[in-house]
């Protein structure tokens, strides 16, 4: 079959020769027509790349990043409308048969083989030899490996599970501002933060709390939770424990007979909470609860922190809930 | 002219053989083999922009004030990296221009190389002796993903942002090593101490471009040392011959058309789509959050897969075993990619054929494959337009909780359908195409009698 | 002195005529949910619904309307949030069934009822578009997107804004209509709510200087345009480029 092919192609090929001796690439009539056409498009892909050094030049024009990208686009777009007419109206298109590669090459693999076979003829324990070329390359590769360490502490967890509240901390706005009981109103929800904490210490992912009030009626924290909230008003880490976006939602419905029950929902995949009874799941892939921040009222008036979360904040991981953060 | 400049080469690198072999090299024909090309040339795109946009990118999270030009955000706390990002989207000329097409040619790049891997699945062109090429290819997707991610994350909106924190959470999340490995690539708990935005920037520009850059190299070196393969179109296409047009003069203006076709697209998209105004998203921050976030749209199938996941941790006593975020950011994208890689020696098991193949099959002459393929297909593209479930809700008022429980049973019912209705089809057609022969040869045969 | 008296009185009586017109107005639009004289009804009971609404028997019940003032009347109105098309229904914006006339006299006998807020009147010209724009993001953007175009909560809807007049957004912000947190003058001051106004005016021709702005919502439409256009335009590009050969 191969031959037969081989056999075929010589005759294509001193087929092409015979009819044209010194040809490689048989002959295209031309076609003045489509070579003008080429033409023309070159000049005009070069007449918008000049619109571009002009668009970029002045400043007063409108939409500018509109003209370039007009002008730029379009110039390249002329040239590839350019090539096309080439290649379709004024190059041979041919159609060529040739046989593929052979799948493997034996005799070559062979020699290969012997090759490298015969240059170890002067090794007699190439058993130990093999370990010690093993142990060499395998220790350089975890010596170069082991400066990779210095990224970031691989083996410790403890930072994961702290958070800047202590007991006493007070609650304080975006504008360092301290929360008083007072300010806190049912139906709106307040963004608070640990007193004297810098810029950047508030993106801690267990800074941010989310502070709601909620009607006598309506909280009904579990027993572990009593206590929990100041007088009705609730804080719960801001963090979504699924996925660590900013709960930044609060459904608070304003006629409760008919309209679905207060909840923090994130918007990222939003996961769905309930303030009302310590922040449980209502809906969404979070796989638990929301943490909670103890409040107190001091004798001022102002919001301060009774403790630590009774949680770990922020997203999952394996040792969550393998110990509780020191209160 | 030309005889002194190939003189010019030739004495200098010894290369006419090689140059002569490339100019005659034979691409054979069918549209389907450009959507390769076309995701070569937006890479070549991407990098050129990129590079641009690396003059004027800071890859710093120190906070700065905003007192640019742009009014909305003046006096506003952010990044040195947003602040940058907002100058080239604002006061560096042409910079928009050149930002925009860098994402719409991210964007178009993973949608090419799609494309080419379903062109590749379908014509059953990864069977022997293409495996390794393969392979590369299905790397190289999986390298793209994060490429792009990174590039997106960079930038510090208050989208990128989300997104950056999602990502983080799904690595929080795998089993046994999550923390300890964010724990490394941030230096403690998220957002580290501002040591991960150069980490991410020279990953970004560097480490992955060059690792893409190589795996390209190689994958489009040994398609050519393999050759393509064909369509049975003609008698002349057989499984030891291939037939097609040469690289020069057939084939060099053809793809030369199609690079600059898709850098002129990309270009125009690039000035009049506008694409991820960052400027209108604001700065990120931990404790804020924006509705309607959503990634890129070649991360859509993980935002939806996250979504769909009912709530729940596996905790034994108190040890956290798989965290949510594990099933639909790591396990499920780990299934789809080993599906890819493991499925071309599954499919030799299956079939029992082991032989060499440069010839690739249509869809309908293999129903299997095309039953698998598009069960996948299937699956994956619900998952991910479950992802877009919060703005179907929007524009089509369909509530966004029921849409979630439907898409639950549907991932799970629908595949098995399309994949049976697939399979239906392809043997509908061979069918149908053999009824037509017979037709065919007994008109003949007929015409043949009469005379 | 006397003339202002006088003026006072005046006016108080053309209120008290307008409120008259509204409380006609009431019995036929309102007071089935609302309850006789705006008490409010806790306990649905089976009614007719209003004119102009899905007329079918509902179970009637709705917040008392004492002291919700004249603002909270004005904004349900002028929206078409009310009269409801079905009780339970999260309140839309709808075609407004009252003309001017009939919704001043309805509102003016709303804030008769009882000791509420009156229509606000926001300045945005006297707000910074920066402060709006932060303020929007800490408190708005969660629910309504940082661009205002909508958004999604679990259960409701958060509409876009890009109908809501400065009074609406103004009313809506200290109302919270639905399960719309409801904002009081301690967390938004009536200087912040100038500022927040003037953003989401704004946001109505936000500044789209990347080109056509497909819906300022982000990934999304960006992905349909990637693969609806882009990826169609490209492969039609591979079709003309890739045709090659005669078919033997």
């Amino acid at each position: 079959m191969r031959k037969y092919l081989a056999a075929a192609l010589v005759l294509l090929l001193g087929r092409g020769r015979a009819a044209k001796p010194e040809r490689v690439v048989p002959e295209q009539p031309a076609n003045p027509g489509a070579e003008a056409a080429a033409v023309v498009l070159l000049f005009l892909a070069a007449l918008f790349a000049i619109g571009f050094i002009v668009v970029y030049a002045v400043d007063s024009l409108p939409a500018h990043t509109q003209l370039l990208g007009v002008a730029l686009g379009l110039s390249l777009l002329c040239i590839a409308a350019a090539l096309i007419v080439v290649a379709k109206r004024l190059v041979v298109t041919e159609e060529i048969v040739e046989p593929y590669p052979p799948v493997e090459h034996p005799g070559e693999q062979e020699l290969i083989v012997q090759t490298v076979e015969e240059s170890g003829d002067g090794l007699s324990r190439r058993g130990l030899f093999k370990l010690g070329l093993g142990a060499a390359g395998g220790t350089l590769g975890l010596a170069a490996l082991t400066p990779a360490l210095s990224f970031g502490p691989l083996f410790q967890t403890k930072y994961f599970r702290g958070t800047p509240w202590r007991k006493g901390t007070r609650l304080v706005d975006e504008r360092s501002r301290p929360y008083r009981a007072s300010d806190i109103e049912t139906n709106d929800f307040y963004t608070a933060f640990p007193e004297r904490t810098t810029a950047a210490a508030r993106e801690d992912l267990g800074a941010a709390i989310v502070l709601v009030r909620l009607p006598k009626s309506l909280l009904q924290l579990p027993p572990e939770l009593e206590g929990y909230d100041a007088d009705g008003i609730v804080a719960y880490s801001k963090i979504c424990t699924h996925a660590g976006c900013a709960i930044s939602m609060y459904r608070a419905p304003l006629f409760q007979p008919d309209e679905p029950r207060p909840a923090l929902v994130c918007p990222c995949h939003y996961s769905t909470f309930d303030p009302t009874d310590g922040g449980n799941v209502l809906f969404g892939p979070a796989g638990r609860r929301l943490p909670m921040l103890p409040l107190s009222i001091d004798s001022k008036g102002y919001l301060r922190a009774k403790g630590n979360f009774d949680d770990e904040v922020g997203p999952t991981w394996w040792g969550t809930h393998v110990w509780r953060p020191s209160p | 002219m030309i005889r002194r400049t190939v003189r010019w080469i030739d004495t200098r690198t010894a290369t006419a053989p090689l140059v002569r072999k490339t100019l005659r090299y034979l691409f054979p024909d069918h549209w389907s083999f450009l959507l390769g090309e076309v995701a070569l040339y937006a890479f070549i795109v991407l990098v050129a922009t990129g590079i641009y946009l690396t003059f004027f990118f800071v890859d710093s999270t120190r906070e700065v004030v905003y007192h640019g030009p742009y009014l909305p955000l003046q006096g506003e706390h952010m990044s040195e990296a947003y602040r940058s990002v907002l100058n080239i989207s604002t006061t560096v000329k042409a910079g928009l221009l050149i930002r925009q097409t860098h994402h719409w040619a991210a964007n178009v790049f993973i949608a090419a190389i799609v494309l080419h891997l379903f062109r590749i699945f379908f014509t059953g062109a990864y069977r022997k002796p293409r495996g390794l090429i393969y392979a590369i290819g299905v790397t190289m997707l999986m390298l793209t993903l994060l490429e792009a991610y990174l590039g997106y994350s960079l930038v510090d909106d208050l989208l990128s942002g989300m997104g950056l924190v999602i990502g983080y959470s799904v690595g929080l999340s795998l089993p046994f090593v999550g923390a300890n490995l964010m724990s490394w690539l941030f230096h403690g708990p998220f957002p580290g101490q501002g040591v991960f935005w150069p980490r991410m920037y020279i990953a970004h520009v560097l480490l992955f471009p060059i690792i893409i850059g190589t795996l390209l190299t190689v994958h489009v070196l040994l398609v050519a040392m393999r050759h393509h393969t064909q369509f049975k179109q003609t008698s002349s296409e057989t499984e030891h011959a291939v037939r097609g047009v040469p690289t020069y003069p057939g084939q060099t203006p053809r793809s030369l058309g199609l690079l600059f076709g898709t850098a002129g697209i990309l270009f125009l998209l690039g000035g009049l789509v506008q694409i991820n105004p960052i400027w209108l998203w604001g700065p990120y921050h931990t404790y804020v959050s924006t509705n309607g976030a959503q990634p890129d749209w070649y991360l859509g199938w993980l935002i939806g897969a996250l979504r769909l996941v009912p709530g729940f941790d596996l905790v034994i006593g108190k040890y956290t075993l798989v965290p949510n975020p594990f099933w639909g950011g790591a396990a499920f994208p780990l299934v789809v990619f080993g599906f890819l890689y493991l499925w071309p020696s599954i499919e030799r098991k299956l079939t029992g054929d082991t032989a060499f193949h440069n010839l690739v099959e249509r869809p309908r002459d293999n129903p299997l494959r095309t039953a698998v393929g598009v069960g996948m297909v299937t699956w994956v593209l619900l998952v991910f337009i479950a992802g877009s479930s919060d703005r179907v809700y929007v524009w089509l008022n369909i509530s966004y909780t029921s849409q979630i429980d439907v898409y639950r049973v549907l991932v799970f019912v629908l595949p098995l359908v399309a994949a049976a209705i697939a399979h239906r089809v392809c043997e509908e057609l061979v069918a149908g195409e053999k009824v037509e022969a017979d037709q065919h040869a007994a008109e003949a045969e007929a015409r043949l009698a009469r005379t | 002195m006397p003339s202002v008296v006088r003026r006072e009185i005046a006016l108080s009586l053309a209120v008290a005529a307008l409120a008259g017109q509204g409380k006609s107005l009431y019995g036929q639009y309102c007071v089935s949910c609302h309850g006789a004289n705006g008490s409010g009804v806790a306990h649905g009971r089976t009614i007719g619904a209003a004119p102009q609404r899905v007329q079918e028997q509902q179970n009637g019940v709705g917040p008392s309307l004492r002291g919700v003032g004249a603002l909270a009347a004005d904004f349900y109105l002028r929206t078409g949030y009310m009269p409801l098309h079905r009780v339970g229904d999260q309140p839309r914006r709808t075609r407004v069934v009252l003309d001017d006339a009939q919704i001043r006299a309805l509102v003016a006998y709303v804030a008769s009822l009882g000791n509420g807020p009156p229509i606000p009147s926001p300045h945005p010209e006297r707000g910074s578009l920066a402060t709006g724009l932060h303020l929007f993001t800490d408190h708005c953007a969660g629910c309504h997107q940082v661009v205002a175009q909508g958004g999604v909560v679990t259960g409701a809807l958060p509409p876009p804004l890009v109908d809501a007049t400065d009074v609406q957004i103004a009313e809506a912000v200290r109302i919270g209509p639905y399960v719309m947190p409801s904002f009081s003058t301690k967390t938004i001051t009536n200087r912040q709510l100038d500022s927040i106004v003037r953003y989401v005016d704004w946001v109505k021709h936000p500044d789209n200087r990347g080109g056509w702005a497909i819906g300022d919502v982000g990934p999304v439409p960006e992905g349909l345009v990637t693969w609806f256009l882009a990826a169609a335009l490209l492969v039609a590009l591979c079709m003309v480029v890739g045709k090659r050969l005669r078919r033997a």
